[in-house]
């Protein structure tokens, strides 16, 4: 017997769902037209009005929406709700320096928690079931976003947090806890914590796992799955279309259902820019459908996957994305934070007055992402005193960790001994094996 | 009343000394002192040369990171307390030596030593005006 928070909206009959899609697509056009210059400017300047969009089929007119956009309209430019209607504030990662925020109504909340609750009864959580969330909570999704959903299916939620693996392991164990919310690099370091305190996964009573906020493969999920003893679902969400929850696997494990009631997905040729038809790779596009607070006009994600039509075996109708399978852009995940190099490369040069040259150096060691810098010491940076030298290397550290959120190890090398490249710089070596 | 130093930026993997001094070699720079600050991934030389321009060029020029900096070079006598006394002038005049490394000349009973602090002229006149001997770059790198 399937599991279904709300079978009327996931299993809905595809036309049914075109048209409440339609209806609703010329509900938010018309919402953003009137709402957010942004968007007027450019329906505008595309010579479209929101009586160009009868429903779906009329998607591809309309301009795209990119990170680019919603840093240079930073921090309101995109809000198509008035402040007094604004109950929440997240952040992710801007290409630079500046990060992107995106603003919810308490309708954006509730929808939001629909959606991740939709998710977790998918895979068999329910009211009786303990929830203990190990995303990070604050500006970052992961955290307010899993608890929302699980609180919704009104299931027990523990808010670990990040951090302090000891204490997570024995909450874990103490609690009994059924289902485990985190990065799935996280889970696979919890699976180590575990054997180190001398207890086994028989100690613990896990069942369910439900990992996203980073790329992962299949390999890591039997690894995750037979060290933790419970099953591996993937999730799958951005914080400038929602948060986790866009999407999640069902018990089936056959990609990743969107939630097509909120979210009309489209897949793009990331060269072209125009629409392919289903089961052909190509980039993710978002258009929400019932956000109010910062709905996105076709947001390009960046993430290169495949959707799927057809009808999953769960019985639910709404389209399936594959893991991700690339980037198009140039950003890593690092530990569950979207990083760019020039977010890095923005702190290097503001303590070199001539741009060194750098490698970014990233690698998984004992399942934990490491991120290592490399920076060659010029005439600007070099001075004969020790002290000096590891000031520069703890400063540069410390910035980036300001600017990132995660810690970055920086090591001064010898000039010329970082490999030039012909053509394109190379700046960022990437060990990790995360895409398949 | 200074000294020039060469500092080079070195990594700390196989083979670097080993090509700094052969560069040095093939300019027929002769070396007077030498140090070495060494951390976990990199270490600083420090070198006093009889033609330090030539070497700083020479070494520039294979592609290592060089700075000249100006240090004190003071002469000490070769016994117990020499070196003690010079730095007792210094810390009651509340300088802070940064680094500092000596050598034995070839003037019998006295040692040089090489002392690298924030502000050189301070410094020289302190040790001055209590009868210390600063030697002239120009004698270190002719000795």
């Amino acid at each position: 017997m399937p599991n279904y928070w709300n079978e009327a909206m996931e299993c809905m009959d595809p036309e049914e769902m075109r048209k409440l899609q339609d209806e609703r697509l010329m509900q938010t056009v018309k919402r953003v037209y009137e709402n957010v210059p942004f968007y007027r400017k450019r329906m505008d300047e595309a010579g479209i009005t929101p009586e160009d969009i009868h429903g779906v089929e009329d998607l591809p007119k309309l301009p795209f929406t990119t990170k680019a956009d919603l840093r240079d309209y930073y921090p309101f430019g995109t809000f198509a709700a008035p402040m007094e209607d604004i109950v929440r504030i997240q952040a992710s990662s801007g290409t630079t320096g500046k990060q992107i925020i995106a603003g919810y109504t308490q309708n954006d909340i509730d929808n939001w928690d629909e959606c991740v609750a939709r998710g977790l009864t998918s895979i068999g959580v329910t009211r009786k079931d303990k929830v203990h969330v190990s995303y990070g909570y604050g500006l970052f999704t992961g955290g307010l976003g899993a608890h929302g959903g699980a609180s919704k299916v009104g299931a027990a939620v523990v808010p670990a947090s990040v951090g302090n693996t000891k204490r997570q392991m024995t909450l874990l164990h103490d609690l009994q806890s059924t289902t485990l919310c985190c990065t799935p690099s996280y889970a696979l370091h919890l699976a180590e914590a575990l054997q180190e305190v001398g207890l086994t996964k028989e100690d613990l009573n896990l069942q369910y796992g439900v990992f996203g906020a980073e790329p992962w493969t299949e390999a890591m999920r039997t690894e995750i799955e037979n060290k933790l003893g419970l099953k591996a679902y993937d999730i799958y969400g951005l914080t400038e279309v929602l948060g986790p929850g866009v999407s999640m696997e069902c018990s089936e494990k056959q990609g990743m259902h969107i939630q097509a009631d909120h979210f009309i997905a489209e897949i793009v040729d990331p060269d072209t820019f125009e629409p392919l038809p289903a089961g052909q790779e190509g980039e993710l596009v978002f258009t929400t459908i019932t956000k109010e607070g910062m709905p996105m006009i076709r947001y390009r994600t960046k993430d290169l996957t495949v959707l799927h039509t057809e009808r999953c075996a769960c019985g639910r109708t709404s389209p399936r994305m594959e893991k991700i399978r690339a980037r198009t852009d140039d950003m890593l995940i690092i530990r569950g934070v979207n990083v760019f190099p020039s977010q890095i490369e923005s702190v290097i040069l503001r303590h070199a007055e001539v741009e060194p040259h750098y490698m970014i150096y990233v690698d998984r060691v004992d399942n934990t992402d490491t991120l290592e810098i490399h920076i060659e010491v010029n005439e600007t940076t070099f001075s004969d005193q020790v002290k000096k030298l590891e000031d520069l290397a703890r400063e540069i550290s410390a910035d980036i960790q300001s600017v990132l959120g995660i810690k970055a190890a920086v090591l001064l090398v010898e000039p010329r001994s970082i490999q030039r490249s012909e053509g394109k710089a190379v700046r960022v070596i990437d060990k990790r094996k995360l895409y398949k | 009343m200074t000294t020039k130093q060469l500092s080079v930026f070195v990594e700390n993997k196989p083979g670097r000394l080993a090509e700094i001094t052969k560069i040095l070699e093939e300019i027929n720079v002769d070396i007077r002192a030498l140090s070495i600050a060494d951390t976990t991934h990199f270490g600083i030389l420090r070198l006093i040369v009889n033609n330090p321009e030539a070497a700083e060029s020479a070494l520039k020029g294979a592609g290592f990171t060089v700075s000249l900096t100006r240090v004190i070079a003071i002469e000490v006598k070769d016994e117990p307390g020499g070196l003690a006394r010079a730095l007792r002038h210094l810390t009651v005049a509340g300088i802070t030596v940064e680094y500092m490394y000596a050598f034995i000349t070839k003037k019998e009973n006295s040692a040089y030593v090489i002392i690298r602090v924030e502000d050189n002229q301070k410094a020289i006149d302190v040790l001055e005006a209590n009868h210390i001997s600063v030697v002239c770059g120009r004698d270190i790198y002719d000795m």
